[in-house]
C-alpha cells in the first residue's frame, strides 16, 4: 500500500515527464500495433487467397486423355498437392461464359483449351513451393503453358514482410525512447528523494522495499501507454475500416499481450535507471 | 560484538583512507574516535554500518562480517545499530515525530506498535511535547534529539554517532552528550567520533586516535597512560572532508 501511494507521489513530483513516458510508451505499442494490424490483415488475406492458390497447367490440343490422366496421377502423388482436377474444354468455356456475364457470347467452343487445376496443402502455398511445383509441371512435354498467379503472390508476400520489419523497427525505436524518458524521471524522482532514500537505507530498509515504489510507478506508466495504444489502434482501425477496406482487429490474447508488453517497458526503464541511480545516493 | 582485523581502506581518487587497523568494542562501552579531519573516522564509521567494505581485513559487527554479508543481512543489521550524523539528516517535510516513526515504517514494524515505541523515544530524548514540530521549528539542539530519537527507535545494541556536536553550541553539545552518556548508562554501546578535545578529557571513556588512516593510540590498550591528548589536533594536509562524507 505504501509503496503504491509513494510510486505515485514520485509521479507527481514530473508530471509533464510522467505523461510523457506514458505517451512514448503508447507510441512504440502503437507503432508495433498498426503494423501488426496490417500484417495480420495481410496474412488474413494471403490465407484466403491461398487457398485458392493452384497451379493451372494448359494441356495442348493433341494430347492423349490416357497420358493427361497419368500425369494427373503423377502430380497427385507430389508431396505438396492436395488435390488434381482435369477441366476439359467445355467446362472451361462453361466457367469463362458465366465468369464474363454479358460478355458470354464472345467465346466460342474449342477456343479455350483444357486444363488441369493443382491445389496444394496448407503450409504449402508460399512462393518458392508454388513455383517449384510449377517447374515440375512443366517438364511434361504436353503441357504449353503453366499459371500459378506468381506475381501478387510474392508481393502480398513481401508487403507482409515489409509491415512486419517496418513495425518492429518503429516500435523498437519508440521503446528505446520510452525506456529512456521513463528512466530519466526515476532519476527526477531519485534525486529529489537523495535523502530520504539514503536515510531508509541507514535504518535498515532493505533494498527491495526501496525499489519497490518505482517499479510499481513504471509498471503503471507501462499499462497506462498500453491502454493509450490500444485506444489509438482502435482508432485507427475504426477509421480504415469506416473509408477503405472490411480489415480484422486483434483477438483477446493479441490485446493482452500488448498491456503487458506496456508493462514490460515500463518495469524495465524503472529498473534499468533504479539500479544505476541508487547506487549514487 | 565488534571487531575489526587488520582492516584497510583505499579509494580510487583519493588514496589510503585507513591501514593496519585493528581494535574490538565490547558490549555496553562508549568508545571516542579522534583524531584530524581527513584522518579516518567516518570512514571507519561507515565500515561499522557496512555502507562500505574494506579493501583488507575484516569488519566483523554483531555476527555479520564484511566479508560476507549479503545485503539483506546489511539491512537487518543496521536495524539493531543507531546512527547519528553532525547534520541530523531529518526530513524537513515531516514532524519530528513522523521523522521517527519513518525509520519503524520503512522496516515493516508491525503498525500497533509503531505509536508507542515513537512516543516512548521522543520520551527519553526529552521532546515529547515538541512531537509536532518540524525541523525548521527546533534548535540544533533539539534537532539532533530527533535524530537520536529516530537512532534509538529500535533498540540498537550500538549507537554509531558521527560529530554528533559538531554544528552544536556549548549548550546543546553538553546536553546531547549527556543524552548520549544517559543512553550508555541503559546498556547501549556508544561510538562516537568527535574533534571535541574537551568533550574527550572531561570524561573517563576510552579513547582510539587515528592519524592519518593509522590508529596511533588506544586507552584500553595503554589504561596507564590514559591520556586524552594534550595537543589539538594538526590538521592533516591530506585531509579530504569530501571523500569521507555519505
Amino acid at each position: 500500500m505504501r509503496s503504491v501511494s509513494e510510486a505515485l507521489t514520485a509521479s507527481r513530483r514530473a508530471p509533464l515527464l510522467s505523461m510523457l513516458g506514458v505517451v512514448t510508451i503508447a507510441f512504440s505499442l502503437f507503432a508495433f500495433g498498426l503494423f501488426g494490424l496490417v500484417a495480420i490483415n495481410i496474412r488474413k488475406a494471403l490465407d484466403q487467397v491461398e487457398e485458392r492458390v493452384e497451379v493451372r497447367a494448359f494441356v495442348s490440343d493433341s494430347t492423349e486423355i490416357e497420358a493427361v490422366v497419368a500425369a494427373m496421377k503423377d502430380v497427385g502423388e507430389f508431396p505438396e498437392v492436395a488435390r488434381v482436377d482435369y477441366v476439359s474444354k467445355e467446362q472451361a468455356l462453361e466457367r469463362a461464359r458465366k465468369e464474363m456475364g454479358e460478355f458470354a457470347d464472345v467465346f466460342e467452343a474449342g477456343v479455350l483449351p483444357a486444363s488441369i487445376e493443382v491445389y496444394l496443402r496448407s503450409g504449402m502455398r508460399d512462393p518458392t513451393t508454388v513455383k517449384s511445383v510449377a517447374d515440375r509441371i512443366r517438364t511434361y512435354h504436353f503441357i504449353d503453358d503453366v499459371r500459378y498467379g506468381e506475381e501478387w503472390v510474392e508481393k502480398l508476400y513481401r508487403l507482409r514482410n515489409i509491415a512486419t520489419v517496418a513495425g518492429i523497427a518503429l516500435g523498437v525505436a519508440f521503446a528505446a525512447v520510452a525506456i529512456i524518458i521513463i528512466g530519466a524521471t526515476i532519476r527526477m524522482t531519485v534525486l529529489a528523494r537523495a535523502k530520504e532514500i539514503s536515510i531508509m537505507r541507514l535504518v535498515g530498509a532493505t533494498d527491495m522495499f526501496i525499489r519497490l515504489p518505482f517499479l510499481i510507478d513504471g509498471l503503471v506508466k507501462g499499462v497506462l501507454g498500453g491502454l493509450l495504444a490500444l485506444v489509438f489502434v482502435w482508432v485507427a482501425n475504426r477509421v480504415v475500416n469506416e473509408y477503405f477496406i472490411e480489415t480484422i482487429f486483434f483477438n483477446r490474447e493479441m490485446i493482452f499481450l500488448g498491456i503487458v508488453g506496456g508493462a514490460f517497458m515500463g518495469v524495465l526503464g524503472s529498473l534499468v535507471s533504479v539500479g544505476r541511480h541508487l547506487r549514487r545516493v | 560484538m565488534i571487531r575489526l582485523t587488520d582492516v584497510a581502506k583505499e579509494y580510487p581518487r583519493s588514496g589510503v583512507a585507513l591501514a593496519q587497523i585493528t581494535f574490538e568494542v565490547r558490549k555496553g562501552e562508549f568508545v571516542f574516535l579522534t583524531g584530524p579531519s581527513g584522518s579516518g573516522k567516518t570512514t571507519i564509521l561507515k565500515l561499522l554500518y557496512m555502507d562500505d567494505k574494506p579493501n583488507q581485513g575484516e569488519v566483523w559487527v554483531n555476527g555479520v562480517s564484511s566479508l560476507n554479508a549479503s545485503g539483506r543481512e546489511i539491512s537487518r543489521l543496521r536495524r539493531r545499530l543507531g546512527i547519528v550524523f553532525q547534520d541530523f539528516r531529518l526530513l524537513e517535510d515531516r514532524t519530528a515525530e513522523a521523522n521517527v516513526r519513518f525509520a519503524l515504517e520503512v522496516t515493516g514494524a508491525p503498525k500497533a506498535t509503531i505509536r508507542a515505541k515513537v512516543s516512548r523515544a521522543l520520551t527519553q530524548v526529552g521532546l515529547a511535547s515538541k512531537a509536532t514540530s518540524y525541523p525548521r521549528e527546533l534548535s540544533g539542539g533539539e534537532q539532533q534529539r530527533v535524530a537520536i530519537a529516530r537512532a534509538l527507535i529500535n533498540d540498537p545494541f550500538v549507537l554509531i554517532a558521527d560529530e554528533p556536536t559538531g554544528n552544536l553550541d556549548e549548550r546543546a553539545t553538553r546536553g546531547v552528550f549527556q543524552l548520549l552518556r544517559d543512553i550508555n548508562a541503559s546498556g547501549t554501546a556508544v561510538i562516537m567520533a568527535t574533534h571535541d578535545l574537551d568533550l574527550v578529557r572531561r570524561s573517563n571513556y576510552r579513547t582510539i586516535e587515528l592519524n592519518h588512516g593509522r590508529l596511533v593510540f588506544d586507552s584500553a590498550e595503554s589504561p596507564l597512560s590514559a591520556r586524552p591528548p594534550d595537543e589539538p589536533f594538526q590538521e592533516s594536509e591530506a585531509a579530504n572532508d569530501t571523500q569521507e562524507s555519505v
